[in-house]
């Protein structure tokens, strides 16, 4: 399980149900199942990854984001997952709001645009960013969304939602060392992760 | 076209339920038989079986040799010792349906007519529904002495029994894998269906459906029934890898060897089209293709909740596997993904697969090493979650 992943199953109590929303091949939900007795489900875009997931035993369903939260009911899960996704889907906003009126809390992880490397790309070459987390090309690229992790926190305040937790980490998961200044995470962060929920759950 | 009577003297293991059933259409059937198959040994705890459920042509041979056919059973790939559903770990048991001719009560069923002679139900017989089909099913499980089984597996209308048995007796099934299915009869399979029967009813040796006065059968009719029915079984590039425009010449046949006959030729497609018909009237019975598809047609899992195809699952906490074929045109993806929302919009446990193949609706009894996969993966997963080492 990635570094990244095991931060994520830190912030999950025991026992509690999650649905992880592009689950990949279902690591997490393994781990979750096996480790701390949840009820943990995926949906997954990549059939292959549905295929291999089922035939691990795990339960997953082909489905995404933007598409099949809309069916579950409110209050289903404790916790909903999106992994490194938010930055690809369709309707961000839509999608966090879904997650958090079936979930009662949302866990959120996406690649952070406000990084210094990026930054300095632009501002010196006057051209769309590479790094090795954003390394598509503008034309190729699934992620129609980028954000930075302040734009993500004034998404959260204008939508109402609470930010119980959050850390800035580096490509390989581990914790970065600017806990306490937004604005150093925003900078130096090369994912962010927050743990989520409505200001009236 | 063969005209061979079916054998009706076989004997077949079955279990005689004197009081019999009440059917949705409110006619109490009695006394009602059924016949099944067992694979494997019950556990101790009675926690290890597994219903496998037949299509609609299908029946409990599921993985032993057909008594009429001498053929294999229909799913030996997938049940047995070693392969994913594991008879070595697993009591399989396989039910031939309500109102099939295998066995278990039926059209071709006696019945005590006013002067206490017997005659064979026929058209009589009175209609059923996939819900009848699995009220029988459970008579025989309770007789088995199992209070839940451990998984209720099937594939086309062996599917919409899956389904029923979860809405039926929600705490009896602890996971289940409805394949190739739909959670209800659409306008064109119902559209399919009329074809066949249509077919059955303009054979002249149907007899209105008597024909057993006559000691005859409506082969022809039947024949072409299930040819029609068996091209929306498969998939255009299934048929033309199969038999693409290959001709044969066909000796025996009528205008055959006249130079520019019309029929002087046999496309291969056309041969084994014939060769399904021709066999299949041997083994099944017409008004049992009849009574069987009017159920599939009237199964609606939405029909008695306002068209709300969730509301029979509220509250189940039954484990879902939903399969479904890319190149399956008849129980197509798309329905399969209604039936997946309908269970996610009560938050039921549901895994949802898509498996990519071109061999259209029948891949589910073909070679599909992802399906295997996921059949095992999927079993495996479920007698761990109910503690089953």
């Amino acid at each position: 399980m990635r570094l990244d992943q095991r931060l994520i199953a830190g912030m999950i109590r025991p026992r509690t149900r999650v649905l992880d929303v592009g689950s990949g091949d279902g690591a997490l939900l393994d781990y979750l199942f096996r480790n701390s007795g949840c009820d943990a489900r995926g949906i997954e875009i990549d059939m292959r990854e549905v295929t291999r997931s089922v035939a691990h035993g795990l339960p997953v369903m082909h489905g995404d984001a933007d598409h099949d939260l809309a069916h579950y009911p409110d209050n289903a899960f404790d916790y909903v997952v999106l992994q490194r996704t938010l930055q690809a889907v369709e309707r961000p906003r839509e999608v966090l709001r879904q997650m958090l009126r079936i979930g009662r809390y949302a866990i959120v992880s996406f690649p952070n645009f406000g990084h210094w490397r990026l930054r300095v790309q632009m501002l010196v070459r006057g051209r769309m960013p590479m790094t090795s987390v954003w390394n598509t090309p503008w034309y190729d690229t699934p992620n129609i969304h980028p954000c930075t992790i302040l734009d993500f926190l004034t998404l959260c305040r204008d939508e109402g939602y609470v930010v119980e937790e959050w850390m800035a980490v580096d490509e390989d998961g581990e914790r970065a060392p600017w806990r306490r200044s937004i604005r150093l995470a925003n900078l130096f962060g090369e994912q962010a992760l927050f743990l989520l929920r409505r200001k009236d759950g | 076209m063969d005209q061979t009577t079916p054998d009706t003297s076989l004997s077949h293991q079955s279990v005689t339920f004197p009081d019999g059933l009440r059917l949705d259409c409110g006619f109490h059937l009695a006394p009602v038989e059924v016949a099944y198959r067992t694979y494997g040994t019950l556990s101790p705890a009675r926690d290890n079986a597994i219903v496998v459920c037949h299509a609609l042509t299908g029946d409990q041979y599921v993985a032993d040799t057909h008594p009429l056919t001498g053929k294999p059973g229909w799913w030996t790939r997938m049940v047995g010792p070693g392969l994913p559903i594991d008879t070595e770990r697993f009591f399989v048991i396989c039910i031939n349906v309500l109102g099939g001719c295998m066995g278990t009560t039926g059209p071709r069923s006696p019945r005590m007519r006013d002067d206490g002679t017997t005659e064979p139900w026929g058209t009589d017989f009175p209609p059923i529904t996939i819900r009848d089909m699995v009220r029988a099913q459970k008579l025989l499980v309770e007789h088995l002495g199992i209070d839940r089984l451990l998984a209720v597996v099937g594939g086309s209308m062996g599917g919409m029994q899956v389904l029923e048995w979860c809405a039926t007796y929600p705490e009896c099934v602890f996971a289940a894998m409805p394949i190739a299915t739909s959670p209800f009869h659409s306008a064109q399979n119902i559209a399919f269906n009329e074809v066949s029967r249509q077919a059955i009813f303009a054979d002249p040796q149907w007899h209105g459906g008597r024909y057993w006065e006559c000691n005859e059968i409506p082969a022809r009719g039947l024949a072409v029934a299930r040819m029609m029915a068996h091209i929306t079984y498969l998939s255009e590039a299934a048929l033309t890898r199969k038999f693409g425009r290959r001709v044969r010449h066909a000796p025996g046949r009528a205008g055959a060897g006249e130079p520019g006959s019309l029929f002087g030729e046999m496309f291969e497609v056309e041969s084994y089209l014939r060769h399904q018909g021709s066999t299949f009237v041997r083994r099944f019975d017409a008004n049992s293709y009849l009574t069987i598809t009017r159920a599939m047609d009237y199964f609606d899992l939405g029909a008695e909740h306002e068209g709300d195809m969730s509301r029979p699952f509220a509250g189940t906490r039954t484990r879902f596997c939903i399969v479904s074929f890319s190149s399956d045109w008849l129980f197509p993806t798309s329905q399969a993904r209604l039936l997946a929302r309908a269970l996610n919009r009560v938050a039921a446990n549901v895994s949802f697969v898509e498996i990519d193949s071109d061999k259209g609706h029948d891949a589910f009894l073909l070679d599909e090493p992802d399906f295997d996969r996921t059949i095992r993966g999927f079993l495996c997963g479920a007698a761990e979650h109910a503690g089953i080492a």
